[in-house]
């Protein structure tokens, strides 16, 4: 997949399961062009997609009929309000009037925007526009969502509420979703599986369990001193560290060994430890071990 | 819960097949161009003609003094070119935001995630534009020939010239479309409705000045082909079977009008896409 010259994703092979599957990736990874990609915006100079069962070149509209796509970017319908540019929204998928406006009320209600549904979506806040192209995406009622960055400028309740929505919808209205996103918590809240995705190539997939399950032991560690040169050493000695520019740096170590061990290593490397506790591996420690980020 | 609280509820109801939502896009582009009351002036003012021209038939047909009013192939011809105005007001009224406001919006990645093709969607923004276009040009000039045999209490003139109809219509088509296509494919290039317009007037008049400008050099009309409306009125004048009026071969003029359609189509084609292009 390429924009000209640029190659946006190269050698891409996943499979997204039924349910809340993340899309996870450093900005440029190359995520909303696989969505763009999936919804048939952008044609693969080589290789297969298939969504719901149907190649996305062969069949696109029969794919887009099934599927909601709520955009990372501010989307809208100009000079509307929220009710008719749902309806409209439902009617261009192929809802009869008096239906589509029936689902733009009861849709608009369920994304929290019943009492402002009458109001020009141009004066509506970030959250709300966020909402917005929530709604669009349902009206239809879809067998599988796209959501590329939903919490994209929302404030912290307003995210909870999104995710709150994105987890009901997955979870008990069994609509199938794709959330694409660089927020490792919103992913984390939201779905079992995840596809990683570096410099447009697949760099993990499965489910979040067992990404984080590992053999490695973890700990939170933070130190006085020399701290460049004791992450040097504990590099050097096959230890695995992330953020160390933080407060409290995570580091990884064999199973065989132990906080004994770092006790050691900082004495060798002239360090006071000042923090030093367990920790369980979490989605972070995944992404930053499979995205070679320090 | 609250009875006004319906959540989220599947859909089990009717779904129309793909290749309609042109309609769709064409209703709703109509509805909301009629909601706007100048516009509605507009339209209004644009059939000012039209009862102008009814009421000098009226008289032909009833006054003999009135005689030299009495209708003529060329008295649609001149009709159609006065009307050239209005075709100018309304295209630059009702087009140069529909794609543009859009694209402004980032409407398109919305519209083009439904299951709806980038021709549809072009179809739909077109027949807007041409539907009001039509309403002041062919649909007033056919009412005109429905007039004129109403006031005369017959047909011959209709059979006399029985060309007239499908000049009407042909000619009425193509100004239509001309003037539609155009206005929508600079409205794909721009994110700003007023600098569209101005786009479009500006490709109007600087056509229409070189070929004045050439006129008053070569001191003949060969090179008329540069204008945009000297082209259409070239067309126009073989189809409505009178004297072309400039030295231009009047094939030479349809196929500068065919080709400005085919650009527009080009860009059209290229402009309007769910996702941006940046190479």
């Amino acid at each position: 997949m390429s924009y000209g010259r640029r190659h946006a994703l190269h050698g891409v092979d996943a499979d997204f399961l039924p349910g809340a599957v993340g899309l996870l990736g450093p900005n440029g990874a190359g995520k909303s062009t696989l969505l763009k990609a999936l919804l048939g915006f952008v044609r693969p100079d080589s290789g297969r997609m298939q969504v719901l069962g149907m190649d996305v070149v062969d069949r696109p509209l029969e794919i887009r009929a099934r599927l909601g796509y709520m955009p990372e970017s501010e989307a809208h319908i100009p000079g509307v309000n929220a009710v008719t540019l749902v309806a409209y929204c439902g009617r261009l998928a192929g809802l009869p009037a008096a239906d589509a406006m029936q689902r733009a009320h009861s849709v608009l209600q369920y994304v929290g925007l019943g009492e402002a549904r009458y109001r020009a979506v141009d004066t509506y806040s970030t959250g709300m526009k966020q909402r917005i192209k929530l709604a669009q995406a349902l009206v239809h009622d879809p067998d599988l969502l796209f959501l590329d960055e939903p919490t994209n400028g929302m404030d912290p309740r307003g995210r909870e509420e999104m995710l709150d929505l994105v987890r009901d919808l997955s979870g008990r209205k069994g609509v199938n979703l794709i959330l694409s996103s660089h927020v490792l918590p919103d992913v984390e809240a939201t779905c079992e599986r995840v596809v990683v995705l570096h410099q447009g190539r697949v760099v993990a997939q499965g489910p979040i369990a067992e990404l984080k399950a590992s053999s490695r032991r973890v700990f939170e560690i933070r130190v006085k001193g020399d701290v460049a040169r004791f992450v040097a050493g504990l590099r050097a000695a096959g230890v695995e560290c992330h953020d160390p520019a933080a407060d409290l740096m995570r580091v990884l170590i064999g199973e065989d060994r132990g906080a004994r061990d770092l006790f050691a290593l900082a004495v060798q490397h002239g360090v006071q430890v000042r923090h030093l506790r367990p920790s369980e591996q979490t989605l972070e420690d995944v992404f930053a071990r499979v995205v070679d980020e320090p | 819960m609250p009875i006004h609280y319906h959540g989220y509820a599947r859909y089990a109801g009717t779904r129309r097949p793909p290749g309609q939502a042109w309609a769709v896009i064409a209703g709703a582009g109509l509805r909301n161009m009629l909601s706007a009351r100048p516009f509605l002036f507009v339209l209004l003012f644009a059939w000012l003609q039209f009862f102008v021209r009814g009421v000098m038939f009226y008289l032909a047909a009833n006054v003999p003094q009135a005689d030299v009013i009495a209708p003529s192939p060329a008295t649609f011809r001149d009709f159609f070119d006065q009307q050239g105005f209005f075709v100018f007001v309304v295209a630059v009224y009702a087009g140069t935001g529909l794609i543009a406001n859009d694209r402004r919006a980032n409407a398109l990645q919305i519209y083009l995630s439904k299951p709806l093709t980038r021709v549809e969607y072009i179809a739909g923004k077109l027949a807007v534009v041409m539907v009001f276009l039509a309403l002041v040009t062919w649909v007033p000039a056919v009412l005109l020939l429905v007039l004129q045999t109403m006031f005369t209490g017959s047909l011959s003139f209709v059979r006399e010239h029985a060309f007239l109809i499908p000049a009407i219509t042909l000619f009425g088509f193509l100004q239509v479309l001309l003037a539609s296509i155009t206005v929508l494919a600079l409205s794909s290039l721009s994110t700003s409705a007023r600098y569209v317009g101005m786009l479009f007037a500006g490709a109007l008049i600087f056509s229409e000045a070189v070929f004045q400008t050439l006129r008053g050099v070569t001191g003949g009309t060969g090179l008329s082909w540069v204008s945009f409306s000297a082209n259409l009125a070239q067309v126009g004048d073989v189809i409505f079977r009178i004297e072309p009026r400039y030295d231009t071969p009047w094939g030479v003029s349809l196929a500068a009008v065919a080709a400005i359609i085919a650009v527009s189509a080009w860009v059209l084609v290229h402009r309007v896409r769910g996702v941006e292009v940046v190479t």
